[in-house]
C-alpha cells in the first residue's frame, strides 16, 4: 500500500472561533491507483491534500506514506518528502516566473537530485512544450502553464502525485487535454494520483472516488 | 538542491536588472559616502599621529617656559647637570615646512626617524651640513637641503639635529621644549629650584591637534553617517520590494521541498555576496570622493588648527576592510525585517502578491508610535541636551522621528487635499497618490533627510559666515599689522610709525592655564579700537575701564562655557586674582582667550616683548606707508600685512572649511534624487494593473503619464514643505547645541528664505527629472499590456 490515512483531524482558528475542517478521515491508495476527492467548497478536500503532501500537519491521526508516518516528521524531513516522493500540482500553477520553461520543468527533479534528461524530454514532448522551452511563464497561456506545472511535478518520478483542482483555471477543452496527458503520464510513471476536483466528469475518469462532506467521508 | 534553489533565487535579479542595479547602486553609494569620509578622517588622524610621534607628544612629559617663550640652551645644560634626563627640541617653519630639531643622542627612541636603535647614521646626521628626514613631498619644498626620504614621516615636517635646526631657523641657542625621559634618577633637585620659570606638562595620552580636531572629524563622521543612512533607505526599499515580489516564489520553493532554513541561509548568502560586490564598488568610489575632498580638508585643518595633513591618500587596509564591514552591516540592517517576515511566513498563506499598501497599512500604526516617541525625546533633548553626545542624540531622534512620521504626515495632507477635489479625475488622482505613498515612502524619507540636512547645514554655514564676517570687521580694526623680529626693528617701527599713524597697538600674548583651560592671555593698549569694536555677549558696567585699569579681566566665550565662568567670577593669572568683567564672542578660535590691561600684562609677563603691532591710520595711506617702512626703517614689506589681506585670507580659509560640507550636501541630495528615480522606475512596472482600469474608462496613456509626473513633483513639494521646519530645527540644534559642545561658542541663527526657495526648486527639478523616464514609460505602455490586466488567464 502506497498511502494509508487514518482518523485525521484538523481544526483551524477563525475569527468566529475554532473550525473543524477534517473530523476523522480514513482513506487508502495503492501504487498506480487514481482517486478523486470531491465535495463542496469548505468540505476539507484541499486541507486533506495539504496534509498528505506534508504542507501542513494534522491535529490527530496518521498519514502513512510508504510505511512512514509523515505526521510525525519535522519541517526538514517533510521538505525532503515533497522533493522526491510526493509531487503537488497546484491550481495556480505556481511556476517560477524568473526561470525559463526548460528550467521550470527540470526544477523539481534537480531539487530532488533525480534529474533524468531522457524522461524530461519525453515529458516535454508529450506535453507539447518543446517549442516553448526558452520562453518565460508569463509568455504562455494558462493551459500551457499548467502543462509545465504537471511536467515539473512528474519530472522526479514521484510515487504519489497530488493535484489540487489542476484544471480549475482552464477552459473545458484545454482542461480535458491536460487531464488526458496527466493520467497517461502518471500511469506510465506507475505513481498513485490523488486529485481534488469539483468536476464530476474528471472524477469519473479516476479509478475511485471519495466524497467529503463537512470534514467527513460521505 | 542548493544549486537549483540558488538558480531560482538569482534568476529574479536577472529578470529584474533595474531592481538589482538599485540595490547595488544604493549600497555602493552609501558605502562610498561613508567610507570616503572615513578615509579622510583616517588620513588626517594618521598625519596627527605621525606629527605627534615626531615630537613625542602624548608619550612623555615636557618642560616649557611658563610664558610660552623659548628657553635658553643654558637651561638645558643646567638641568642635565642637576641630573634631569631631558632632551631638547626646537621647531619652526621654513618655506612652509615644519622643521623639528632633536638631539639624537638623548632623544627617546620612537620620536622622530633618527632613534639610534633604528640604525640611522647618527654621525652623518650630526656632521657637516646635516641631514633632514622627511617625506619626498617635504623634501621637494626644500630642494637645497640634503634629505633622507622616510615615507612614514609626518606630512610637511622635517626632522633634523637640533644644531642644524637652530641654524636653519636662525634660532641659535634657543630651545622650545625639553622632553622628560622616562626613568628619571632618584634624588633630583626639584624643578622649581633649578629652573623656576619652567613648567612641567604631563603626557596627555594623545596629541593636542588630535583633540582639537576631534569635533571637526565628528561633524564629518555625522555627515557621513547621514549620507549612509540615506543610502540604506534605498537599499531597504530595494530589498523590501524584491522580497515582496519573490514571496510567491519562496512559497513555491518551499512547497516543492526546499527547507525554510536552507532558503533563509541562501538568501542571506545572496545578499552578503551583493553587499561585498557593492561594497567593493563603494570602496573604490569612496576612495575617489576622499581623494577629491582631502585637499580641502587638509587646507581647512591647516587653516583652523594649524594641523598638517597629508594631501595624498593612502589605501589603508583598516579603512577598506571597515568599509566592506559597514556595507555588510548596512545590508543586514536593511534586510533583517524582510528576512524575518520571510522566515515567519506560513507556507499555506494566500499565494497572491501582497499589496505594498496593505503591508504598510499594518505597519503604519507601529511606525506612528515610534515616530511620536522619537519626536518627544527630541523635544526633551532640545531643552536638556548638553555636550556632543546629547547634541548628536538630538539630531538622531529628530531626523529619524521626522523620517518615520513623513508617510503619515503626507497621507494626512493628501487626505485633506482629496477632500478639495471636484472633478472625477482629481478624485482618482488623489486616491491613487495615497495608494502609491507606501511604495514611495522610503525614497521620500531619503529626500526629506537630504533636504533637511541641506537646509540645516546651509543655515548653519550661512549664519556662521555672516557672524564671522562681522566678527572680522570688529577684530581686524587696525588698518595695518606689522611683525618685528627683534628689538632693533621694534625701535625702528616705533620711531617711524609714531608721527605717521593715529595709534600703535602692540599685540602681545602669553599662554597660561585659567580654570584648567589652556588660555592665550593678551595685554592690549587702552584704545578706542577695542572699546568701539569688540562685542560682548555678557558684560559688567565699565568693563573696558576696569580692565585697562588693571582691575578686571575679559574672557572669550569658549573659556566661559568650558569652565562655567561668568561675570563676577574671579580667575587667577600668574597668581593674581582678576574678577571677570566681560565675556566676548571669539569665533573660529579653538582655545580659551583672555584680555588684561597692558600694564599688568607687562608686570606679570616681563619677558614677553611684543612682536606684532596693529597700526591705525588712513586706509588710503597704507600702501605708501609700507613702502616707506621698508625703505626708511628697514622693515621688509613681507613683515607687513594690511587689514584687507588678512580678511581675505581668513575668509578664504573659512570658505574652504565648508567646501567639504557643501560637497557632501550635494552628494546626499543627489543620492536622494537617485532614490526617487529608482523607486519610481520600480513602481512603474507594478503600476500597469492599477492604471489599466483608468485607461479602460477613457483616460489616454498620455494623460496618465502626465499625471504620474505631476504626482512625483507634488510629493516632492509636500516633502519640501515638511523638510523646511525640520531643517530649521536641525540648524538650531547644530548652532545651539552641537557647535557649543564642539567648538565652545554659540552662533546666532539667521534665516535665508531665498536659499530655501532655491533648494525647494532643486528638489522639484530632481523629482521631475526622476519621474520623467518612468512617466514616459507608462505613457508608452502598449495597449496589449494594459489589456492583459483584464485577461482571465492572469
Amino acid at each position: 500500500m502506497l498511502l494509508r490515512v487514518t482518523d485525521i483531524h484538523k481544526t483551524y482558528q477563525t475569527a468566529d472561533g475554532p473550525f473543524a475542517v477534517l473530523r476523522g478521515i480514513d482513506l487508502t491508495l495503492d501504487a498506480g491507483e487514481t482517486l478523486a476527492l470531491t465535495g463542496e467548497s469548505g468540505s476539507g478536500k484541499s486541507t486533506l491534500l495539504h496534509l498528505i503532501g506534508g504542507l501542513d500537519t494534522p491535529d490527530a491521526g496518521q498519514i502513512v506514506l510508504q510505511d512512514q508516518d509523515i505526521a510525525t516528521l519535522d519541517d526538514t524531513a517533510r521538505a525532503a518528502l515533497r522533493r522526491g516522493t510526493v509531487g503537488v500540482v497546484f491550481q495556480q500553477f505556481n511556476l517560477i516566473p524568473s526561470l525559463r520553461i526548460a528550467d521550470n520543468i527540470a526544477f523539481q527533479a534537480r531539487l530532488a537530485g533525480q534529474h533524468d534528461a531522457a524522461w524530461i524530454k519525453t515529458l516535454t514532448d508529450r506535453m507539447g512544450l518543446s517549442a516553448q522551452l526558452s520562453k518565460y511563464p508569463e509568455q504562455l497561456s494558462g493551459g500551457q502553464q499548467q502543462r509545465v506545472a504537471i511536467a515539473r511535478t512528474l519530472a522526479p518520478k514521484p510515487q504519489l502525485v497530488l493535484a489540487d483542482e489542476p484544471t480549475g483555471n482552464l477552459d473545458e477543452a484545454t482542461a480535458a487535454t491536460v487531464m488526458d496527458l496527466m493520467l497517461e503520464l502518471v500511469s506510465e510513471a506507475g505513481a498513485g494520483l490523488l486529485m481534488v476536483t469539483h468536476s464530476q466528469a474528471l472524477a469519473s475518469r479516476m479509478s475511485r472516488r471519495l466524497h467529503l462532506k463537512a470534514g467527513r467521508v460521505a | 538542491m542548493t544549486k537549483a534553489t540558488l538558480q531560482a533565487l538569482l534568476s529574479h535579479w536577472w529578470r529584474n536588472p533595474l531592481q538589482l542595479f538599485t540595490l547595488l547602486a544604493g549600497l555602493a553609494l552609501a558605502t562610498a559616502l561613508w567610507s570616503g569620509v572615513q578615509a579622510v578622517n583616517a588620513e588626517a588622524r594618521a598625519s596627527y599621529d605621525a606629527a605627534a610621534a615626531t615630537l613625542g607628544e602624548g608619550q612623555y612629559d615636557r618642560l616649557v617656559r611658563r610664558d610660552g617663550q623659548p628657553m635658553a640652551q643654558d637651561t638645558y645644560i643646567t638641568l642635565r647637570r642637576a641630573g634631569w634626563l631631558v632632551s631638547p627640541v626646537v621647531q619652526g617653519r621654513l618655506n612652509g615646512v615644519r622643521i623639528v630639531g632633536v638631539e639624537p643622542l638623548t632623544a627617546p627612541g620612537g620620536i622622530g626617524p633618527v632613534a639610534p636603535q633604528e640604525g640611522a647614521d647618527v654621525a652623518r646626521f650630526l656632521s657637516g651640513e646635516g641631514q633632514l628626514f622627511g617625506s619626498s613631498e617635504t623634501a621637494s619644498r626644500l630642494p637645497e637641503l640634503a634629505f633622507v626620504i622616510t615615507p612614514e614621516a609626518a606630512p610637511g615636517t622635517a626632522v633634523t639635529d637640533i644644531g642644524v635646526a637652530q641654524r636653519l631657523l636662525d634660532r641659535q641657542g634657543q630651545i622650545d621644549t625639553l622632553i622628560v625621559l622616562p626613568g628619571q634618577p632618584m634624588g633630583q633637585p626639584p624643578l622649581a629650584d633649578i629652573a623656576p620659570d619652567l613648567a612641567r606638562q604631563p603626557a596627555q595620552g594623545g596629541s593636542d591637534i588630535a583633540r582639537l580636531t576631534d569635533s571637526f572629524h565628528l561633524n564629518l563622521t555625522a555627515f557621513g553617517l547621514l549620507s549612509f543612512a540615506v543610502g540604506i533607505f534605498i537599499v531597504n526599499g530595494a530589498i523590501g520590494l524584491a522580497f515582496e515580489q519573490r514571496r510567491p516564489v519562496v512559497r513555491t520553493l518551499r512547497a516543492l521541498g526546499v527547507p525554510l532554513r536552507s532558503l533563509v541561509v541562501l538568501m542571506v548568502a545572496e545578499l552578503m555576496f551583493f553587499a561585498l560586490m557593492a561594497g567593493g564598488v563603494g570602496v573604490a568610489l569612496g576612495y575617489v570622493i576622499a581623494a577629491l575632498l582631502l585637499p580641502d580638508v587638509a587646507a581647512t585643518l591647516q587653516g583652523l588648527y594649524g594641523a598638517d595633513v597629508s594631501g595624498t591618500l593612502q589605501l589603508r587596509p583598516v579603512w577598506w576592510l571597515s568599509a566592506l564591514a559597514i556595507a555588510l552591516g548596512g545590508t543586514a540592517i536593511a534586510a533583517s525585517g524582510a528576512l524575518y517576515q520571510l522566515a515567519q511566513m506560513p507556507l499555506l498563506a494566500a499565494a497572491q502578491p501582497r499589496a505594498l499598501a496593505m503591508a504598510a497599512g499594518r505597519r503604519a500604526r507601529f511606525q506612528g508610535i515610534v515616530a511620536f516617541a522619537l519626536l518627544c525625546v527630541a523635544g526633551i533633548l532640545m531643552i536638556t541636551a548638553k555636550g556632543l553626545i546629547g547634541g548628536f542624540a538630538l539630531l538622531a531622534t529628530l531626523l529619524i522621528g521626522a523620517a518615520l512620521a513623513l508617510p503619515l504626515v503626507l497621507d494626512r495632507l493628501l487626505a485633506g487635499l482629496s477632500r478639495l477635489a471636484r472633478s472625477v479625475t482629481a478624485q482618482w488622482f488623489w486616491a491613487d497618490t495615497r495608494q502609491q505613498l507606501p511604495g514611495l515612502s522610503l525614497a521620500l524619507m531619503a529626500l526629506l533627510l537630504a533636504m533637511a540636512a541641506n537646509i540645516g547645514v546651509s543655515t548653519m554655514v550661512s549664519s556662521f559666515r555672516l557672524t564671522f564676517t562681522d566678527f572680522l570687521d570688529q577684530r581686524l580694526a587696525s588698518e595695518l599689522y606689522v611683525q618685528v623680529e627683534d628689538t632693533t626693528q621694534l625701535a625702528a617701527l616705533v620711531d617711524f610709525a609714531s608721527p605717521r599713524t593715529d595709534a600703535i597697538l602692540p599685540i602681545q600674548s602669553a599662554e597660561v592655564t585659567i580654570a584648567g583651560q589652556t588660555t592665550q592671555v593678551f595685554g592690549p593698549r587702552d584704545h578706542a579700537t577695542y572699546r568701539d569694536n569688540w562685542v560682548f555677549l555678557e558684560t559688567a558696567a565699565a568693563a573696558w575701564d576696569t580692565t585697562f585699569a588693571d582691575e578686571t579681566i575679559l574672557i572669550n566665550e569658549q573659556l566661559a562655557r568650558r569652565s562655567g565662568l561668568s561675570i563676577g567670577d574671579v580667575v587667577q593669572v600668574q597668581g593674581r586674582d582678576f574678577p571677570i568683567a566681560g565675556v566676548y564672542g571669539d569665533y573660529g578660535n579653538p582655545i580659551g582667550q583672555a584680555v588684561i590691561g597692558e600694564d599688568i600684562f607687562a608686570r606679570l609677563f616681563p619677558d614677553v616683548i611684543p612682536q606684532r603691532f596693529g597700526l591705525r591710520m588712513d586706509p588710503a595711506a597704507v600702501p605708501g606707508f609700507v613702502e616707506e617702512l621698508e625703505n626708511r626703517a628697514g622693515i621688509p614689506a613681507t613683515q607687513s600685512v594690511d587689514q584687507a589681506r588678512i580678511k581675505a585670507i581668513s575668509l578664504a580659509i573659512f570658505e574652504r572649511t565648508f567646501t567639504v560640507t557643501t560637497a557632501l550636501n550635494v552628494l546626499t541630495l543627489a543620492v536622494a534624487g537617485f532614490a526617487i528615480l529608482m523607486s519610481l522606475l520600480t513602481l512603474a512596472t507594478m503600476r500597469v494593473p492599477q492604471l489599466a482600469p483608468a485607461w479602460a474608462m477613457g483616460m489616454t496613456r498620455r494623460q496618465i503619464g502626465r499625471l504620474e509626473l505631476m504626482r512625483a513633483m507634488m510629493l516632492a513639494i509636500l516633502t519640501a514643505i515638511v523638510a523646511l521646519p525640520l531643517g530649521l530645527a536641525l540648524a538650531w540644534a547644530l548652532l545651539a547645541v552641537v557647535n557649543v559642545a564642539a567648538f565652545g561658542w554659540k552662533l546666532p541663527m539667521y534665516l535665508f528664505p531665498l536659499d530655501y526657495a532655491r533648494l525647494g526648486l532643486f528638489a522639484l527639478l530632481a523629482a521631475a527629472l526622476a519621474a520623467l523616464w518612468p512617466a514616459r514609460r507608462l505613457a508608452r505602455t502598449p495597449p496589449a499590456d494594459l489589456l492583459k490586466v483584464f485577461s482571465n488567464e492572469r
